[in-house]
């Protein structure tokens, strides 16, 4: 098998033709994953679960009682609590831990019969657009600049995910998204990335980051792939107050092609100065593709843009520095020695200034600011309200008939590991312009790769969905997807 | 409903040096719901278990864990809220209070700031028959309990005991309306009377199911009532909290001497810091836990795991209609319909087991006779051994049984405390008793009257004796009592006596 080419659905297909078992498939995962350090994608490897998942996995296939994942060999992003499994969230804070209890959204998977093949590597608690906040490292994307072999971010928050996606280091991952940290990345290496609606999955036993924006989603290489794999993903769940209670639908079956007499909304606020030319002619490309295939293209306003950034990285830290109050050294995880004489403050303050990089304790740092007395009114407050008003941006649009705006993903291709390691922390920040709105308005959104640049790297474009408008979207990106014909591979080095 | 007229109390008045000062005082009460279940997880809640054996992953605040509303928690707080007539509001939410403390896992505590469940309500405090006031209740919020620290157990480390945490607590916060250290203690004590009746909490204090945070500042004569006037607190002096109180005497004691404290301070030039305090009663003193200075800053913000909390009229209007008569009603009552006095009233209602108890002795029966035996003799007699009425060794049908036989004149009153005696040691029918022991009373007017005879017979000195003096009539009374054994009808002897000896 040519796992560079295999897709979910195709795998779906074969093992439940015998064309190969999931042992099998599953081995030659665990071999790629094997040979793979150099992109440090993965952060835990489990070979021997995934080996005996997929001998479970084969005896339901020979059953013929086989949902669609069954056997499907993924990775699991690090920030998904796996019972027995190191889960770190990438962070030195949460050293050793292992759960004792699985998240709902891997439970689903796992249910279905799909194979964990090892956790994936990401930014610290999710804090980060390059997978550079690791504290296992930063993962290394698998594309390269033309003949250039300076190492590329794969993006982040699920770097990992997206680099062992990428680079057929397993069929497909599930990553998390809080301000663009699954479409972002899935932009870098030329798959594709879906965060759905802020309800659709369940958030229980998925390291925190910001309660009110955080959701998972899958990272595959094709539509199709994340139609099926979303499915399996989403649950109402009793044990997550915030989980919507409504039906899953079958993604997979939305999947027509047809967008005739669709109506997609072109925001004119997200033509940013100093966009460079290339994303500009995607995004246009992007909306011609559409065209052809039927759709309208609608001029749109969604006035409060320019507010969402900072907005964002206002509600985003305040709810951190609340979420991550509870690594303390007193229950799990890291806990700093201490000198005679020392007490509970002092454990504190070393533990957490151990256990935390520098990126989270900023954002920590930040949102105990903005929440904190006399400042709470002017930060906080008003961040909340500006995301009304982002929310209400899209709602008019939306009762206006548009059924998905069209935008880039990101403001730019892949960059290097460390180039922007000098640069203002708002230069990185920058890299979710185009995502934080989606999360802020709970709106689903998926990145579709494109195209590439000059260079070769992949450049990926995002369409944002109605409310639980999942299905509808995703079959907007597979009519983009299939005029986009989008084929690059990285070429293997590692 | 009938409410009973009543005057408010006197604010207490402590003379300084230079001269008088009223208190003022408000309270924040925490009660431990009545729940088998945490606020926020399916761990239990059963006190005194194994330390650490009562936590579920959420209250462990392990990664990735969400609090989930336990639906009978809210029931619970929206059943107090009508108890004490206050507004529900149809929409709360829960915020997060965040403060580092080992015993406080998640790093925060879930709480109510912002939106609280309950509104505006009221406590009347009763003080004595006919003096209450009726103290304003400013809000009640549904929040998490946080768990034990252990510091004594050994030397280099402290323990952490998380049975407590996440359990459901009603914070009850009062207006500054209460104005004495007893008024302060009478309201806590109505609280609990109250929670008690709605079921909501078992106010035990020991067990820490009630405890009481209590502000307190003192202002001169006058200058409270502009506070009302106007609203405004700075007609108010700077008031200090003491923490964590869990006894009625130790509240007053604290109160006290919190605001001679406060007094001594002022009246020598100063001013008194606004701060945290703690009692100790063994010192019988407050002091200082943190000032102003040190306060935390809790960084309120509305939890983002849970959505608002929506409750429908509907569901409240059904909680309403299930509610029981509550202590004022009953009380009111008990004074109307049974004609005793508002003391015995407050007695026999103090606690609806005492209450069902009297009434069940009343039901066909002369209500103050009830009411006297009741108080008198059975909860006489269930005070000195302790005994809760929920345990009485006699019941409401068998001290009725007892009454009965005193009112159709089988027994008197003195055979009837002996029955009573038989029946609480022994168990059994009072009027199978009477007839196996032979205790009816004698009502034959032929033996009365030849016991009468012979006493008049044997006395002759006091017989010339009780013309003179009346009132000597009744050491006769008493001598053919016992000379029938205290079997004879102390009625019909009087009458015989009377009769006998020419005495109108």
């Amino acid at each position: 098998m040519d796992l560079s080419k295999l897709t979910i659905a195709d795998a779906r297909d074969a093992l439940r033709a015998g064309d190969y078992t999931a042992t099998e498939l599953t081995q030659a995962y665990v071999d790629a994953v094997e040979g793979s350090d150099a992109l440090n994608a993965y952060s835990t490897k489990t070979p021997e679960k995934a080996l005996e998942m997929a001998a479970a996995a084969d005896k339901r296939l020979a059953a013929g009682d086989a949902p669609d994942m069954c056997g499907i060999p993924l990775g699991i992003k690090d920030l998904f609590c796996t019972e027995g499994v190191q889960t770190q969230a990438a962070s030195h804070i949460l050293d050793g831990f292992k759960p004792q209890y699985e998240s709902t959204v891997t439970t689903n998977l796992w249910n279905a019969g799909a194979v964990m093949l090892g956790k994936l590597n990401m930014d610290e608690f999710a804090m980060g657009s390059s997978n550079e906040t690791s504290y296992y490292g930063p993962a290394i994307s698998p594309w390269r600049r033309g003949n250039d072999d300076t190492a590329l971010t794969p993006g982040g928050s699920s770097g990992g995910s997206a680099a062992a996606v990428s680079a057929d280091l397993c069929l497909a991952a599930t990553g998390t998204d809080t301000g663009g940290s699954i479409r972002q990345p899935a932009a870098f290496t030329g798959i594709v990335g879906v965060k759905p609606t802020y309800g659709r999955v369940s958030r229980w036993g998925i390291v925190a980051f910001a309660s009110s924006l955080d959701q998972a989603g899958p990272m595959t290489k094709t539509v199709r792939d994340s139609a099926i794999m979303l499915k399996t993903m989403c649950s109402h769940d009793p044990k997550d107050s915030t989980s919507a209670d409504i039906p899953v639908p079958d993604f997979e079956a939305a999947l027509t092609g047809d967008i005739r007499g669709k109506k997609i909304g072109i925001p004119k606020e997200y033509r940013m100065d100093g966009m460079p030319a290339e994303i500009e002619a995607l995004w246009h490309e992007g909306a011609e593709k559409l065209k052809a295939a039927g759709a309208e293209i609608v001029d749109i306003s969604l006035p409060h843009t320019k507010y969402a950034l900072p907005a964002y990285y206002v509600i985003a830290p305040a709810e951190a520095s609340s979420n991550l109050s509870r690594y303390d050294g007193v229950k799990y995880g890291h806990r700093a020695k201490l000198k005679p004489g020392e007490g509970i403050t002092e454990m504190y303050e070393r533990t957490r200034a151990e256990g935390f990089g520098p990126e989270v304790q900023r954002r920590v740092m930040i949102g105990a600011y903005v929440l904190s007395a006399g400042f709470y009114d002017a930060y906080y407050l008003r961040a909340q309200k500006v995301r009304t008003l982002i929310r209400q941006d899209f709602e008019k649009v939306f009762a206006d008939g548009i059924d998905q705006i069209l935008t880039p993903a990101t403001p730019s291709a892949a960059f290097g590991i460390g180039e922007m390691a000098d640069a203002d922390p708002i230069k990185m920040y920058l890299n979710d312009v185009f995502t934080v709105t989606v999360n802020l308005a709970g709106l689903p959104g998926v990145s579709v790769p494109a195209g590439v640049d000059h260079q070769g790297l992949p450049l990926g474009l995002q369409l944002i969905g109605q409310p639980w408008g999942e299905a509808d979207m995703l079959n907007t990106a597979y009519a983009l997807e299939q005029a986009s014909s989008f084929t690059a591979k990285p070429v293997k080095w590692w | 409903m009938t409410e009973l007229a009543y005057t408010e109390p006197k604010p207490k008045v402590i003379a300084g040096a230079k001269r008088d000062w009223e208190l003022v005082i408000g309270m924040e009460v925490h009660a431990q719901i009545a729940s088998n279940s945490k606020l926020f997880s399916g761990a239990s809640t059963h006190f005194g278990a194994e330390p650490n054996s009562n936590v579920s992953l959420v209250d462990a605040a392990m990664p990735g864990m969400l609090p989930v509303v336990n639906e009978f928690c809210v029931e619970q707080a929206v059943r107090t809220g009508l108890g004490l007539k206050a507004q529900i509001n149809l929409m709360s939410r829960f915020d997060r209070k965040n403060y580092f403390y080992p015993d406080l896992p998640q790093g925060y505590q879930i709480s109510q700031l912002y939106h609280p469940i309950v509104g505006e309500g009221e406590i009347l405090v009763d003080m004595e028959p006919g003096i209450a006031r009726k103290v304003r209740v400013e809000r009640i919020h549904i929040e998490q309990d946080a768990g034990k620290s252990v510091h004594d157990m050994d030397p280099e480390m402290s323990f952490v005991d998380l049975n407590r945490t996440g359990i459901a607590l009603m914070e009850i916060v009062s207006r500054p309306d209460i104005r004495g250290p007893e008024e302060a203690a009478e309201y806590v004590r109505k609280l609990r009377q109250i929670l008690r009746y709605l079921g909501t909490c078992d106010g035990n204090m020991q067990e820490g199911s009630l405890r009481a945070d209590v502000n307190v500042s003192v202002c001169e004569p006058g200058a409270y009532e502009r506070f009302r006037e106007t609203g405004d607190f700075s007609h108010l002096g700077t008031r200090c909290e003491i923490k964590n109180m869990n006894s009625m005497r130790f509240i007053q004691q604290a109160i006290d001497y919190e605001a001679r404290r406060q007094i001594a301070i002022i009246e020598d030039g100063s001013t008194v810091d606004q701060e945290t305090r703690l009692y100790d009663p063994n010192k019988g003193e407050t002091r200082s836990m943190r000032s102003k200075e040190e306060a935390h800053d809790y960084r309120y913000f509305p939890c983002p795991d849970l959505l608002p909390l929506t409750i429908e009229q509907a569901w409240v209007d059904e909680i309403k209609a299930g509610l029981p008569e509550l202590p004022d009603e009953k009380k009111a009552r008990f004074v109307t319909s049974y004609g005793m006095t508002e003391y015995d009233a407050g007695v026999l209602t103090a606690e609806v087991a005492s209450a069902n108890y009297f009434e069940q002795v009343a039901k066909g029966r002369d209500g103050k006779v009830a009411a006297n035996w009741v108080i008198n003799e059975l909860f006489g007699r269930l005070n000195k051994e302790g005994v809760s009425v929920k345990d009485s060794p006699i019941s409401a049908d068998q001290l009725g049984g007892i009454i009965d036989l005193i009112a159709k004149g089988d027994i008197s009153g003195k055979i009837a405390k002996d029955l009573f005696e038989i029946v609480w040691t022994e168990g059994g029918d009072p009027a199978e008793i009477v007839d196996a022991r032979g205790m009816k009373q004698v009502t034959d007017m032929g033996a009365i009257e030849a016991a009468v005879d012979a006493v008049i017979a044997a006395n002759p000195d006091k017989v010339a004796a009780v013309q003179e003096k009346p009132s000597m009539a009744g050491w006769f009374v008493g001598q053919v009592m016992k000379e029938t054994g205290g079997k004879a009808n102390p009625k019909a002897v009087n009458e015989m006596i009377q009769k006998k000896l020419g005495i109108v």
